[in-house]
């Protein structure tokens, strides 16, 4: 300790008596104030334990005195925008899907809700308005692999396709190729001609039509129908309309035919609350006016 | 002497040019340091002219809110209201809507037009008489006057040391002037809700939060305003001082000192005495009324100046003097420097009320004004707005047919529920349909729409055939009132995919 305190000649500034290859070291301190405040928020961060959840436990935590949590926070908000939407929204909860589509108000309601909810979790697969992409239905138009009634809508969208739910929409289009195949490789270029000419499409020269016929009367018929229109319960697409889920090109068709399809839509009934399906469905269904 | 001193130090009454060695030496703090007024009071027609004013204006300011308007059963029964909840504006038989605020602009450019020819016919009629910083400050200068008593009392009473009855006294006057500066902030939020509703709300504490605040807000601007900050708010905050003194012109009339008559000075005993010699004596007496009731602490007789609000109160104190000594009245008189310069002449003088300048003033107020009315008069009260979907923009069905889908808001303003039928034009075989809605046996799409409101649907249109149509042909939304026969349209696309 020395009692002589060392001034540097240049700044007149104290030094702290360190000196490190000739350089000595100026005593520059926090200022007082800013140290005082500094143990005033220590002091106050006390008031922080008693009053707020502080301390981990080995099962749990220290509640604090008013039992605060962002949990509990958003729970009450969550309550209070429910408050706000009011009776006219709380009856989307009971009133029948019908009833709220002939409804505008509840229409409204149903669809300014069902609206963020797709976003959130149809839009990813399906696009942001719906239109869909190959091989994820473009929902805006007439086309419904499952039906397009609001209780068809709604209950694919609870259960979804081939999802692993046991309500799930099941049916899937088999595989006719490979190496120990149903059909050879000439047998589904015809095939795939064939239904091709179903809806007007131009027909590979050389394409033995009959034979065509005769290989979808055999293999495709039972589920997509004798004129290729298609079954609602398990979802075999209309093969004689416009619409083409995979595309409509001879190569994409005969893709489909040898390795099959079975895209699959999640059990939405597993994930999201009722109110929010039942908006969801009014939602999808708006879009295109159904079928 | 001192007087004219006073006001050079002030800075705004004398341009003097200095030497720079003159401003070097100069030592005049950049900012006047403010000098407290205290008017003296007043009588004569200029200030009856402002109490009646002033008793008209905020009658109007604090009565407005209660007066009663019937417009039916379901909408509010108060004349002027502003009512944010529901974004309507009510003002007697008119009803606006947000998307038709911009009428506020064609009032906002009436008044400032109005401010334009008052200023070119009287000066500034404005500032003297109806801007609510005058009247408010008048208000409070008269509690003033009533507890503390006139200019001579009120400069004494602030210079001796306070007693317990003094502070009585500045007691009294600080809680009437809040209590006024309270009472005009709470008049203030009763355009905004049902007033008596809210008053009953207030007294009970069981008013929005937010009405405090305002009453809060505008409690201490008035206080602060009217009872602390006064003059010096025309002098240094507001910018009209400075935009009148660009506008004005020399026909215009202002309160002006007629220097003709009044110089030279002298006082009354020797302004006799050099009379009576056949001498030359201006009327003025320097007896100093006109400074002593000024509200803003100036001195009319230096002439036009930025701090003169034009309230005319020296032309009562100086016809008042004039009157007692035996001169005619009006030395000081709204007048302009022209006619001091033609009764110096001998010729008589002439007021042109009709010039250039009053006549485009008033030519474009009744043009601004025409129009507004023409607007007003033939607005619609049934409006569409459609909005088509970006994503899909078109969207391809089953049988080839084309559809596109479109949001469209219908707009009520009648104050009854309308019957009205949906047409896309410009399309042919288009079939329009409206989710939701069953159109069974109906040709087109009809909907009903609320009294004052407005409907959101979902409208779709498909076109049989792409045939014959171009990638995006113009079309047309018409929405038709099937009681009245009133339509409205907007235009919009029907794409191809």
């Amino acid at each position: 300790m020395t009692h002589h305190e060392e001034h540097d000649t240049v700044t007149g500034t104290a030094t702290t008596g360190h000196q490190w290859d000739g350089i000595k070291e100026l005593n520059t301190p926090l200022p007082r104030w800013w140290v005082y405040l500094f143990y005033a928020t220590i002091i106050w961060s006390v008031g922080y334990w008693v009053v707020y959840p502080t301390w981990p436990t080995i099962s749990g935590y220290t509640t604090g005195w008013f039992n605060y949590s962002t949990r509990a926070q958003v729970r009450a908000e969550l309550a209070d925008l429910e408050k706000l939407r009011g009776e006219k929204a709380a009856v989307i909860a009971t009133a029948s899907l019908r009833n709220i589509v002939q409804d505008p108000t509840l229409l409204a309601i149903a669809r300014a809700r069902g609206k963020p909810a797709f976003g959130d979790n149809c839009a990813p697969c399906h696009g942001s308005g719906g239109a869909g992409a190959k091989g994820y239905p473009n929902l805006n138009d007439d086309d419904w692999l499952w039906g397009g009634t609001l209780d068809d809508i709604k209950q694919t969208l609870d259960f979804g396709v081939r999802s692993g739910h046991p309500k799930a929409r099941e049916g899937s289009m088999v595989p006719f190729g490979g190496k120990d195949g149903i059909l050879k490789k000439e047998e589904i270029k015809t095939a795939a001609n064939f239904v091709r000419s179903l809806s007007g499409l131009s027909v590979a020269p050389g394409t033995d039509l009959n034979a065509g016929r005769k290989l979808f009367a055999d293999n495709c018929a039972s589920c997509h129908g004798d004129g290729g229109t298609g079954n609602k319960e398990i979802g075999a697409p209309n093969l004689a309309d416009k619409i083409w889920l995979y595309g409509s090109d001879e190569a994409s068709i005969i893709e489909g035919i040898t390795n099959g399809r079975g895209a699959v839509m999640p059990a939405w009934s597993e994930r999201l609350d009722p109110v929010t399906l039942k908006a969801l469905a009014v939602y999808i269904y708006s879009l295109s006016g159904g079928k | 002497m001192t007087l004219l001193l006073r006001m050079s130090n002030n800075g705004h009454a004398m341009n003097k040019n200095l030497t720079p060695a003159e401003l070097e030496a100069n030592t005049e703090p950049l900012y006047a340091a403010h000098k407290k007024v205290y008017p003296q009071a007043v009588s004569g027609r200029f200030r009856r002219i402002k109490w009646g004013l002033m008793a008209v204006c905020l009658g109007i300011y604090y009565l407005l809110p209660f007066v009663r308007w019937d417009r039916g059963p379901d909408a509010p029964s108060q004349a002027v209201l502003v009512d944010f909840p529901n974004s309507r504006f009510y003002f007697f038989f008119i009803e606006l809507w947000p998307q038709e605020v911009y009428y506020f602009t064609g009032l906002l450019i009436l008044a400032a037009l109005a401010l334009f020819l008052m200023n070119a016919i009287g000066g500034r009629i404005w500032c003297g008489y109806l801007c609510p910083q005058t009247v408010w400050t008048d208000l409070f200068y008269a509690v003033e006057r009533l507890v503390e008593g006139d200019r001579r009392e009120r400069i004494k009473k602030d210079d001796s040391k306070l007693t317990a009855g003094r502070v009585a006294e500045l007691a009294t006057k600080h809680t009437i002037w809040i209590f006024i500066a309270w009472w005009t902030g709470g008049a203030w939020v009763l355009y905004f809700a049902d007033a008596p509703t809210l008053v009953i709300d207030l007294a009970t504490f069981r008013a929005p939060v937010v009405a405090y605040v305002w009453i809060g807000i505008l409690t201490f601007t008035t206080y602060a305003l009217a009872g602390f900050m006064r003059e010096q708010v025309c002098v240094y905050m507001c910018p009209w001082p400075r935009i009148q003194a660009a506008l004005t012109d020399e026909w215009a009339l202002n309160v002006t000192y007629r220097y003709d008559r009044g110089e030279p000075r002298f006082s009354l005993k020797k302004a006799t005495e050099l009379r009576a010699q056949g001498e030359r004596a201006g009327d003025c007496v320097d007896c100093g009324q006109c400074v002593a009731v000024c509200p803003t602490g100036i001195d009319i007789r230096n002439g036009a100046q930025l701090d003169c609000i034009q309230c005319g109160l020296c032309i009562d104190a100086c016809d008042a003097v004039m009157t007692k000594v035996g001169r005619p009245v009006r030395l000081i008189a709204y007048d302009n420097e022209i006619n001091i310069e033609r009764r110096v002449a001998g010729k008589p003088p002439i007021f042109k009320a009709v010039r250039p300048r009053t006549v485009l003033y008033s030519t474009v107020i009744a043009v601004v004004g025409s129009i507004m009315l023409y607007v007003l008069a033939t607005r619609a009260f049934l409006d569409i707005n459609v909005l088509h979907d970006r994503n899909p923009i078109a969207v391809a069905l089953s049988d080839g047919s084309v559809r596109n889908a479109y949001t469209v808001r219908l707009l009520n303003k009648r104050a009854y529920s309308r019957t009205l039928a949906l047409d896309v034009t410009g399309l042919s075989g288009a079939q329009v349909q409206i989710v939701g809605l069953d159109s069974l046996g109906m040709t087109r799409p009809v909907i009903v729409v609320g009294r004052d409101q407005t409907e959101e649907i979902r409208v779709l249109v498909t076109v049989p055939s792409r045939e014959s149509l171009d990638k995006s042909t113009d079309v047309a939304f018409v929405v038709t009132d099937l009681g009245l026969g009133e339509m409205a349209a907007a235009r919009d696309h029907f794409i191809l995919p």
